[in-house]
């Protein structure tokens, strides 16, 4: 009996430490020999993960105080890292968006960098202003650019030949892009019992009327890939909010930018539009419409030259700033956005985190990460070495853009998740021609507005006490 | 309690001690948590402050909330019914003595073994407008297939359709009850020239009625939880928030516009939801469920 309770007692020791084993993960990692190991999220895969392992191994030979160990491909970084940093666990560095940085700052989840960015040396100056800004909200900053994107008009040469434009002519305004797009645009019709291929232009008014034929192939959709609906307004010279405390879902531009989406169903048909978004293989695959030849014209960003090259390499393609509706008053418009690298509140190591972050925005590993990504760089100092050896032809173009004054962003909202949502429902409402553009888009100022004023509640009642925590911040 | 019991116990305790604990911190006080987070404006990254019935009062005018309750509770009522009828059809039939029966069961009883992302993906391509199998289907008889999944008005009924197809485990909790039924009761009906209908009416569904009950309250309760095939399939509640499930928006609440304590608020409604429609259900069914030796 007494052998019996004693072994019982030590495998219920057992399941016990296998329990805790189990929960806590058994293995052990590389010896850092003595140096202050910093933990690094990273959400990259692929040829864009080794990019950043490769600047990751240099900073761990430049050196032999600190050493990064880099965990990649974390997939919803944003939701693991908000359950790690509540949780007080998080790492030391996270790669993650401006987006992320603007709710995570107000909450307190970020370390401030203002005072290790100016020991450093770092400035505004040394950056294209847009990418600093990006890392930026309420005055202070809360990371530095990893690497950056832009987007541009991206357009199928052989199309536009076909369609009997000139290649190497792109629109200059938003109405020759939509004129060009009809040229561009084919159906099938059934005209004295047989099926034929008409471009739209040539379709009759009757024709054009009844809707009743099949799309084969479309000028642009602005619905493909969809990534930015909300931010169509842009290119009407409008904005989302004020900047302040006001929703701007229902301003003119905003109106004006919806009627031209819905003038896309109105014009060819919403269920001839869906059941053509319904032939599309995956964007990452040779099915992409783009490559497919099935869209001649797309908004894509600077990482579309890595999918070309791998999906459609035959392809002949340019890129060009997408017009704007009125190009001379905004000649340069686009979208930009970045990966960034940040350190949440509560990280072990801040110091050294800085210190690998200050590594990778110097010139020359900022050069090869970008490189290996084949982005352009956010700073603005780039080597000529730089140009030369990038494979992307139009990478000057991505960067004249982000240049641009007329660049924007994602508004620095921390409810822009939410308003995000909701204007895609409105897209949703006016696409399927179930309601009209100001009726949508009031349904999306009246709920967003009362989301932001719920917000805005909130901040305003810890306001003084964090921007007063965040100025007094010493990471040492 | 003798010394050597006290011993076995404390023994005891020690070998469930890994659950006891996981059933404490990861069960017990989260949902003792959310009554009180519920209560709160919590955004999970800072301190939660009272706001006391905020989030309940909230609910009433979120026209959000009140689609998705509208999503749910029209697939719950839709998919319920014909899930209990198909599966209980089925299972009568596979209880035939005919040959190949157990191959039939294994086919029918397949889908529900099928991982919800891997069912999910396949459908995902059999609902497709344009190369889907079904509208493919259709098509053979001449019906133009809708767009299911792009199209407002059908995307609930492809998640219902998805849902009959995954009825498998009803299915098999009915041929276990079919096959406790008394012989000797089918025979005494057939003497008294009872046909197949009427001892399938007066017969078969008294007996099984306690397995038809607890079908329906598990089946209540599951379809008004759905959530990974529509979060899968329609991501943010597909065109125009017209699948937009009401788990689906409670964790885009929770976990999309960290607005955690009005998702622990949704969590409480849907609790109590499902209470009161399991207590309907129980009140409404009670005589017609026969408990053997009542």
């Amino acid at each position: 009996m007494r052998f019996w309770n004693r072994s019982g007692a030590s495998g219920a020791g057992m399941a016990i430490v296998c329990t805790v084993l189990a929960f806590t993960g058994c293995g052990t990692p590389p010896p850092t020999n003595g140096r202050v190991e910093i933990s690094y999220w990273e959400k990259w895969t692929g040829f864009e993960d080794d990019a950043m392992q490769a600047v990751v191994d240099d900073f761990n030979h430049s050196q032999n105080r600190i050493f990064v160990r880099k965990l990649t491909g974390i997939g919803e970084i944003e939701r693991k890292l908000m359950l790690a940093t509540a949780g007080g666990d998080p790492p030391d560095v996270a790669g993650i968006w401006p987006a992320t940085v603007t709710g995570f700052s107000e909450k307190g989840a970020l370390t401030p960098l203002d005072k290790m960015v100016k020991e450093a040396g770092i400035r505004r100056e040394d950056y294209i202003p847009v990418y600093w800004d990006l890392c930026c909200h309420h005055g202070f900053i809360w990371a530095l650019p990893s690497t950056p994107t832009s987007l541009a008009l991206h357009w199928n040469k052989k199309l536009f030949r076909e369609a009997g434009l000139d290649p190497d002519q792109p629109p200059h305004s938003l109405d020759e892009f939509e004129s060009m797009s009809e040229r561009l645009t084919i159906v099938e019709i059934k005209r004295d019992g047989k099926v034929v291929r008409v471009r739209y232009p040539d379709l009759t008014d009757a024709e054009k009327k009844a809707r009743d034929f099949k799309l084969v192939q479309v000028g642009h959709d602005p619905q493909q890939p969809g990534w930015w609906m909300p931010m169509w307004v842009y290119w009407f010279g409008g904005k989302l909010w004020d900047g302040q405390r006001q929703i701007t879902a229902n301003g003119p531009e905003m109106i004006q930018a919806f009627h031209w989406l819905q003038s896309q169903s109105e014009k060819y048909g919403v269920d001839n539009r869906r059941s053509f978004g319904a032939s599309f293989g995956n964007f990452q695959s040779p099915q992409n419409p783009f490559f497919s030849d099935q869209i001649a014209m797309t908004l894509q960003g600077v990482w579309m030259y890595n999918f070309i090259d791998k999906y459609a390499p035959q392809m002949e393609w340019g890129v060009a700033p997408f017009p704007a509706k009125d190009p001379a008053k905004y000649p340069l418009v686009t979208i930009v956005d970045a990966d960034v690298l940040a350190i949440p509140k509560g990280a072990r190591h801040p110091r050294e985190a800085f210190e690998f972050i200050r590594y990778v925005n110097q010139q020359g590993p900022m050069e090869k990460l970008c490189l290996g990504q084949r982005k352009f760089s956010p700073l603005v100092n780039v080597s000529d070495e730089f140009y030369r050896r990038h494979p992307n032809p139009y990478i000057k173009t991505f960067m004249d853009l982000a240049k641009s004054p007329h660049a924007q962003y994602a508004p620095r909202l921390s409810v822009w998740g939410a308003y995000n949502d909701e204007m895609n429902v409105a897209i949703d409402r006016i696409m399927a021609l179930s309601a009209t553009p100001e009726q949508a888009l009031d349904t999306v100022q009246s709920r967003m507005q009362w989301k932001l004023d719920r917000m805005l509640t909130r901040w305003d009642a810890v306001r003084d006490e964090r921007l007063k925590e965040w100025s007094d911040h010493d990471a040492r | 309690m003798t010394r050597g019991e006290k011993r076995n116990l404390r023994l005891g305790l020690a070998f469930i001690s890994p659950w006891i604990v996981g059933f404490l911190a990861f069960t017990v006080f989260p949902v003792c948590a959310s009554i009180y987070y519920s209560f709160c404006d919590y955004d999970v990254l800072t301190k939660p402050v009272w706001v006391g019935a905020l989030n309940y009062r909230d609910m009433i005018t979120d026209t959000v909330f009140w689609k998705s309750l509208y999503n749910t509770l029209y697939y719950a009522f839709l998919s319920l019914p014909f899930c209990l009828v198909i599966a209980l059809w089925i299972a009568v039939m596979l209880n035939q003595d005919v040959k190949g029966r157990s191959v039939f069961r294994t086919i029918y009883f397949l889908p529900s073994l099928v991982p919800v992302v891997a069912s999910s993906m396949v459908w995902l391509w059999i609902l497709n407008g344009n190369f889907g199998l079904l509208n493919h289907a259709l098509e053979l008889l001449h019906i133009k297939g809708p767009q299911w999944l792009a199209d407002e008005k059908w995307t609930k009924p492809s998640l219902i359709l998805m849902a009959i197809w995954s009825c498998g485990n009803t299915m098999v909790i009915y041929l276990a009850a079919l096959q406790d039924v008394p012989r000797s009761l089918y025979e005494s009906a057939e003497i008294d020239g009872a046909n197949p209908w009427v001892k399938f009416r007066h017969i078969t569904v008294p007996m099984i009625s306690p397995v038809i009950y607890f079908n329906l309250i598990m089946g209540l309760i599951g379809s008004l939880q759905v959530f990974a095939q529509a979060y899968i399939m329609l991501g943010g509640g597909g065109p125009n928030r017209s699948a937009l499930f009401y788990t689906v928006y409670l964790y885009q609440n929770a976990f999309d516009y960290q607005q955690m304590g009005y998702a622990c608020a949704m969590a409480w409604i849907l609790f109590l939801i499902i209470l009161a429609l399991t207590w309907l259900a129980t009140r409404s069914t009670r005589r017609l469920i026969y408990y053997g030796g009542e």
